[in-house]
C-alpha cells in the first residue's frame, strides 16, 4: 500500500493500509494522542480504488482486509475516513476470536460498567457519549469485549460515530477533538469525536459488568423503565454479538454468567437528558 | 402400537444453564443455543444416551415431574417432534 498507518484500539491493534494520503491523515489526526501501535497487528484494513483506473478519476474507495463482505458497496473517496471506521467495525465484528463482541456502547464509574445495548438508532452510541462527557469513563460505543475467561469488559474507545441530530448535542466539544462532518453517508450525516483524554489513558483497563439497560428512543415516549426477564436478556444479547456462535462453548459460558450475575432493564426516553437521569437513578439503585 | 423411539446425546454433550424457569441450552455436537421450556429439558435427560419412546419417556420423568396435560403421553410425543426437529433427538 502508498499510506499507511498503525492503530492500538483498547487490545486490539490495526494496521490501515490505502491507496490514498487523505483518509489516513484524518484518521491520524483523529487518534492524536493514542498510545503507540504494537508490532503485529491483529487486523489489517486495506483502503483500495473499487477498479484500477479509479484512483484518480472519480475515486472510489473499496474496504478489504483479512476479512470481507462480498457485497459491501465501495464509498466516495471524501468519505475515506468513514470506509477507514467500517473497515475497522469490519475486521472486529467477523475476525475477532478472543472477546465476546456485544454490540453496545459502554461506560464506566468506579471500575464497574453500564452496558447499554439496543437496536440500531435506539441512542445507545449517544449516550454512551454524553455520558463520558459527564463523570463517567467512555469504554466504546460499538463494541463491548466480554473477556469469557474473566468476565471482565475491556474498553474499545475508537473515536465515537455521532449521527444525524446528536452532531448537534457536541457542538462545545474541543474543536480539536472533532473529525471533518461527512455528509450523504449510507447512515446520514456523521462527525466523529475523539474519546476524552481520560478514556485513552485507561483503555487498558477492564471493568466488571454491574449494570445492562436497552434504550429505547422516541420523541414521544413517556420516561419509562422496566425489568427484563433473564431469558430475553440471554436472547437479546446473543443479537446483539456478532461472534457469539463463533466462539461455540466460550461464548456460552460468558454469556449465560453475564446474564445471571448481572441486573438488567429496558428505558424508553425521549430527549437525552430523560436517558441520562434514568441512567443515573438505576446505576445508583443497582443490585 | 408403539410410537417412534427416540434417543439424545450423552448429557456431557449438552450444558446447560436454567434462566427464569427456562433452561438455556448449549449443544456441543452442533454447536447450537437453545432455549427449553419444560418438559423439554426432562424429555432430553430421560434420553440422554438410552432409547425410548414416548411411554418410556413418561414413565421415566413422571417420577419426579408432574405433566399437567390430559393425555401426558401424547404431549410428550408432540414435545418428540419438537426436539428432533431441533436437532436435539433423533429416531433410532
Amino acid at each position: 500500500m502508498r499510506h499507511a498507518l498503525a492503530l492500538k484500539i483498547g487490545p486490539v491493534s490495526f494496521r490501515i493500509g490505502s491507496a490514498w494520503r487523505e483518509p489516513l491523515a484524518q484518521l491520524e489526526r483523529l487518534y492524536a494522542g493514542y498510545p503507540a501501535a504494537d508490532e503485529v497487528a491483529d487486523f489489517t484494513v486495506r483502503l483500495e480504488p473499487a477498479t484500477p483506473w479509479r484512483r484518480f478519476a472519480r475515486p472510489s474507495v473499496a474496504i478489504r482486509g483479512d476479512y470481507t463482505l462480498p457485497d459491501a458497496a465501495p464509498l466516495p473517496l471524501p468519505l475515506g475516513l468513514l470506509a477507514a471506521e467500517m473497515g475497522m467495525n469490519l475486521q472486529m465484528a467477523l475476525g475477532q476470536k478472543r472477546y465476546l463482541l456485544l454490540h453496545a456502547g459502554i461506560v464506566a464509574r468506579d471500575g464497574e460498567a453500564l452496558i447499554l445495548t439496543g437496536a440500531s438508532g435506539a441512542g445507545k452510541s449517544t449516550l454512551a457519549a454524553l455520558l463520558g462527557e459527564q463523570g463517567w469513563r467512555f469504554m466504546g460505543d460499538e463494541f463491548g469485549l466480554l473477556d469469557p475467561e474473566t468476565g471482565f469488559l475491556h474498553p474499545f474507545p475508537r473515536a465515537i460515530s455521532l449521527k444525524n441530530a446528536a452532531l448537534a448535542l457536541f457542538d462545545g466539544a474541543d474543536p480539536g477533538r472533532l473529525g471533518p462532518v461527512l455528509r450523504g453517508t449510507p447512515k446520514g450525516m456523521i462527525r466523529h469525536l475523539r474519546p476524552p483524554a481520560d478514556a485513552i489513558a485507561r483503555m487498558a483497563e477492564p471493568a466488571r459488568p454491574a449494570l445492562i439497560l436497552f434504550p429505547r428512543y422516541g420523541r414521544d415516549f413517556p420516561a419509562e423503565d422496566r425489568p427484563v426477564g433473564a431469558a430475553e436478556v440471554f436472547v437479546r444479547l446473543t443479537q446483539a454479538s456478532t461472534n457469539y456462535v463463533s466462539l461455540g462453548a466460550r461464548g456460552f459460558d460468558a454469556l449465560t454468567a453475564l446474564v445471571a450475575e448481572v441486573p438488567a432493564r429496558a428505558i424508553d426516553y425521549g430527549s437525552s437528558a430523560e436517558a441520562i437521569a434514568m441512567v443515573e437513578r438505576l446505576w445508583a439503585a443497582r443490585a | 402400537m408403539a410410537g417412534p423411539r427416540y434417543i439424545a446425546d450423552p448429557e456431557d454433550q449438552v450444558q446447560s444453564v436454567p434462566l427464569e424457569g427456562l433452561i438455556v441450552l448449549y449443544h456441543r455436537p452442533s454447536g447450537m443455543t437453545h432455549l427449553l421450556a419444560p418438559p423439554g429439558p426432562q424429555i432430553l435427560a430421560a434420553l440422554a444416551g438410552e432409547v425410548g419412546d414416548a411411554e418410556a419417556v413418561l414413565a421415566r420423568i413422571s417420577e419426579h415431574f408432574d405433566l399437567a396435560a390430559d393425555d401426558p403421553a401424547a404431549a410428550i410425543a408432540a414435545r418428540l417432534g419438537e426436539l428432533e426437529a431441533a436437532g436435539l433427538v433423533r429416531r433410532v
